[in-house]
C-alpha cells in the first residue's frame, strides 16, 4: 500500500513539475530543450510499447516520424492554416501514423528476430527515399518549410510545450494501461515465447500489429509537432536513422519494457544531447561519444536502470524485513524488475 | 538497347565486390548469429584508409590492400573481444543489432572528425580507365574489384574447407555448445570469423572508395543494400549472400537505365516481395524455434 502510494504520490508530483515548468523557467532555450525532452519522452515511451512489451526490436520508428511530420506540414501549407491551428492537425498526423503502421506491420512482423529488424530498416529507407524523390509533395532535399509563427514572443514555446506535455503523458499513459491489461499480458507472453504463446491460443500476429499500430501514433504526433516548432523538415532530419538508435538508447537505459524506464531515458538522454549540441559545434563529437554512451550503457547496464534500481532496493528490503517473511521487498523487486507473468500465464 | 547488356555487365562486375562484403556480414552471422550493422561504415572506414594512404604515403591502392586487410582484420576482431563476447543472456541477439549501431555511430563520428564531411574518391591510374571488349566498356577498377573477390572467395572457401580452422568454424556454425563441448576454443574461432568478415571489407573499400565518391554518411546507404542483400540471400549462407548480390546490383543497374531516381528502391522492394512469399529469403534454412 506504502509503496503504491508513494508511487501515485510521484507521478502526480512529476505531472505537477510537468505543468508549471515553463511557468517557472521563461528562458526560451530551456523550455525549447524541454519541449524537444517531452517529445523523446513521447517517441521513447510508445517505441516501447511495442519494442519493450513484445521484444520486437523496430528500427523503423522514424518512419512514422517522418510521415507525421511531412502529412502536418503538407496539410498546413496547402490549406493555409497558421498560429494555433496547425495544432489540431496532430490528431490527423497520428492517424495517418497508425494507416501507415498497417501494411508495414503485415510486412515486417511475418518474420522474427533479427529479420525483423532489418526489415525495419530496409522500410524505412524506401521511406526516405521516397521523401527525396516525391519532390512535389516533399520538396525533395530542401524539405518543407514551416510559415512564421505569430505567438507572443515571451511565451512563444508554451503552446508547443503544452500540446508536448499533452502528448507525452498519453503516450506513457497508454503504455501503462497495455501493460496493466490483458493485451499487455500477451504481448509479453510472445517475447518470451512466441510460439508457446500461439500453441495458448494468443493471436499472435493481431496482437503484434495492434502493439505495432498503437506504438506508431504517438511518434507521428510528435514527429508533425517537431515540423512545426523546428520550422523545417527535409528528408535527412525526418528521417533520421539516429532517431531509431535514440529512441532505443532511451528504453534500453531506463529499463526496456518496463513503464517508468524509457521516460527516465528520456529525461536523462534528450537534455545532454540538447547540452553537448550546444557545447560541440560540427556535433561530430557528440556523435562519437553517443554511441560510446550506448555501448556503455548496454555492456554494464544491460537491463537499464529501473529494474536494476528495483532490485537492489528489492533485496535490501528484504534483508531487513527477513523476519516477516519479505514478500513486499519481492513484491516491489517483482514489479520493477518485469517479471515473467506471461510464464505464470503459461 | 545496347544499354541493357552493358548494364547487365556493370551489374555482375559490381555486384562482386557487394558479393565480398555481404559475405562478410553473413559470415559473422552464420558463426556467432549477430547482424553486424556496423559493416557498412567499416567499408567506409576502408576507403578512407585507402584513400588516406594513397594521397599522404603515396601508396598506390592496390598495393596498400598488404596494409588495409590486416587494419581492417585487427578492427574486427577488436569489435568482438571489446563487445560482442561480452553480450549475455536472452536479448543477446537484439543487443548486438544495437551494439553494433553504437560502433558504427561512434566510427561515423570519428570519420566525421578526421576527414570531415565532404565527399572523397580515391584516385589510381586504373580508376578512370578501362577496356573495350566485344563492344563492351569495362573498367579497370571493375575488373580489378571482381578479381579481388573471386580471390577472397577462394580464399575463403579454402580457409572453410581444407583448413582444421575452418572445421572449427563450421562445427561452431552447426552446434556452438556441442562445438565448446568437442574442445573448440570458440571464443577464438568467433574473433577470427569476426575479424576475416571484417578484413573483407578492405578490399571491398577500396573498390567502393575508387568506383564512389564516399563521405562518412556513405555507411548508411551501403549497409541498408548489405542488409537486404544478406536477407535475401538467406542469413548464414555465403553462396545465397554472392548470389543475390549479383542479382541485386544487376537489377539496380537495369532499372537505371528507366529510373535513374528510383534504382536504389530496386533492393527494398525486392527484399519485400521475397520476404512476402518466402520469408526466409532465397537460399534460407526455415527459422529455427527462437531459444
Amino acid at each position: 500500500m506504502i509503496a503504491s502510494g508513494l508511487r501515485f504520490g510521484g507521478v502526480a508530483a512529476l505531472l505537477a513539475l510537468g505543468i508549471v515548468f515553463p511557468l517557472v523557467f521563461t528562458n526560451p532555450a530551456v523550455t525549447s530543450d524541454a519541449i524537444y525532452t517531452l517529445i523523446f519522452v513521447a517517441a521513447a515511451s510508445a517505441w516501447n510499447t511495442f519494442s519493450g512489451y513484445s521484444g520486437y526490436i523496430s528500427l523503423g520508428h522514424a518512419v512514422f516520424f517522418g510521415s507525421g511530420a511531412y502529412l502536418t506540414g503538407i496539410a498546413t501549407l496547402d490549406w493555409g492554416l497558421t498560429g494555433s491551428q496547425v495544432f489540431l492537425l496532430l490528431p490527423l498526423a497520428g492517424l495517418v501514423g497508425a494507416i501507415i503502421a498497417v501494411p508495414f506491420g503485415l510486412i515486417a512482423l511475418r518474420v522474427r528476430r533479427h529479420t525483423f529488424v532489418v526489415i525495419t530498416i530496409a522500410i524505412f529507407f524506401i521511406f526516405q527515399l521516397m521523401a527525396y524523390n516525391l519532390q512535389s509533395l516533399t520538396g525533395g532535399t530542401s524539405g518543407l518549410l514551416a510559415p512564421t509563427v505569430n505567438f507572443a514572443a515571451a511565451t512563444y514555446n508554451n503552446p508547443f510545450y503544452y500540446a508536448a506535455l499533452v502528448i507525452a503523458v498519453a503516450a506513457v499513459a497508454v503504455s501503462w494501461l497495455i501493460r496493466r491489461s490483458r493485451f499487455g499480458l500477451q504481448l509479453r507472453a510472445i517475447r518470451d515465447d512466441e510460439d508457446r504463446a500461439r500453441g495458448l491460443g494468443v493471436r499472435t500476429m493481431r496482437v503484434k500489429l495492434g502493439a505495432f499500430v498503437i506504438s506508431a501514433v504517438p511518434v507521428a504526433m510528435v514527429g508533425g509537432l517537431s515540423w512545426y516548432f523546428t520550422g523545417l523538415i527535409d528528408p535527412s532530419s525526418g528521417f533520421d536513422p539516429l532517431f531509431d538508435v535514440a529512441v532505443a538508447l532511451m528504453a534500453f537505459l531506463g529499463g526496456l519494457g518496463t513503464v517508468a524506464g524509457p521516460v527516465l531515458g528520456a529525461l536523462i538522454i534528450e537534455p545532454a544531447q540538447q547540452y553537448f549540441q550546444g557545447q560541440v559545434s560540427a556535433g561530430y563529437l557528440f556523435l562519437m561519444l553517443y554511441g560510446a554512451l550506448f555501448l556503455v550503457v548496454i555492456l554494464v547496464l544491460p537491463r537499464g536502470v529501473i529494474p536494476t534500481a528495483a532490485e537492489q532496493i528489492g533485496k535490501w528490503r528484504d534483508k531487513r524485513r527477513e523476519g516477516d517473511g519479505g514478500l513486499a521487498g519481492h513484491r516491489l523487486a517483482a514489479a520493477g524488475a518485469a517479471p515473467d507473468r506471461a510464464k505464470e500465464l503459461a | 538497347m545496347s544499354q541493357l547488356p552493358q548494364a547487365i555487365t556493370d551489374g555482375i562486375l559490381g555486384g562482386a565486390v557487394y558479393a565480398l562484403m555481404a559475405a562478410g556480414l553473413t559470415l559473422i552471422f552464420g558463426v556467432m548469429d549477430i547482424i553486424n550493422i556496423a559493416q557498412g561504415i567499416l567499408v567506409v572506414l576502408a576507403a578512407y584508409l585507402s584513400y588516406a594512404l594513397s594521397v599522404h604515403l603515396h601508396i598506390d591502392p592496390l598495393l596498400g590492400l598488404l596494409i588495409t586487410v590486416p587494419a581492417m582484420f585487427a578492427v574486427g576482431a577488436a569489435i568482438e573481444w571489446a563487445f560482442m563476447r561480452r553480450l549475455r543472456g536472452r536479448e543477446r541477439t537484439a543487443m548486438s543489432l544495437l551494439v553494433s549501431y553504437a560502433v558504427a555511430v561512434v566510427i561515423e563520428g570519428a570519420l566525421y572528425q578526421v576527414f570531415g564531411a565532404n565527399d572523397v574518391a580515391i584516385q589510381a591510374p586504373y580508376v578512370n580507365s578501362g577496356v573495350h571488349v566485344l563492344g563492351f566498356d569495362l573498367p579497370y577498377i571493375y575488373l580489378i574489384g571482381a578479381g579481388l573477390a573471386v580471390v577472397a572467395f577462394a580464399a575463403i572457401y579454402l580457409l572453410l574447407y581444407r583448413t582444421t580452422f575452418g572445421r572449427s568454424v563450421r562445427a561452431t556454425m552447426q552446434d556452438k555448445v556441442a562445438a565448446r563441448l568437442i574442445g573448440i576454443n570458440v571464443n577464438r574461432v568467433a574473433a577470427i570469423t569476426f575479424g576475416i568478415g571484417v578484413g573483407v571489407t578492405a578490399a571491398g573499400g577500396m573498390v567502393f572508395g575508387a568506383t564512389n565518391a564516399f563521405s562518412p554518411n556513405s555507411g548508411y546507404d551501403l549497409i541498408s543494400r548489405l542488409l537486404s542483400i544478406v536477407i535475401l540471400g538467406g542469413l548464414g549462407s555465403i553462396g545465397g549472400a554472392a548470389a543475390a548480390a549479383l542479382f541485386m546490383v544487376t537489377a539496380e543497374e537495369v532499372v537505371n537505365i528507366w529510373q535513374p531516381v528510383w534504382a536504389t528502391a530496386v533492393y527494398y522492394a525486392v527484399l519485400v516481395i521475397v520476404l512476402l512469399v518466402r520469408p526466409v529469403g532465397i537460399f534460407g534454412k526455415p527459422e529455427a524455434r527462437s531459444s
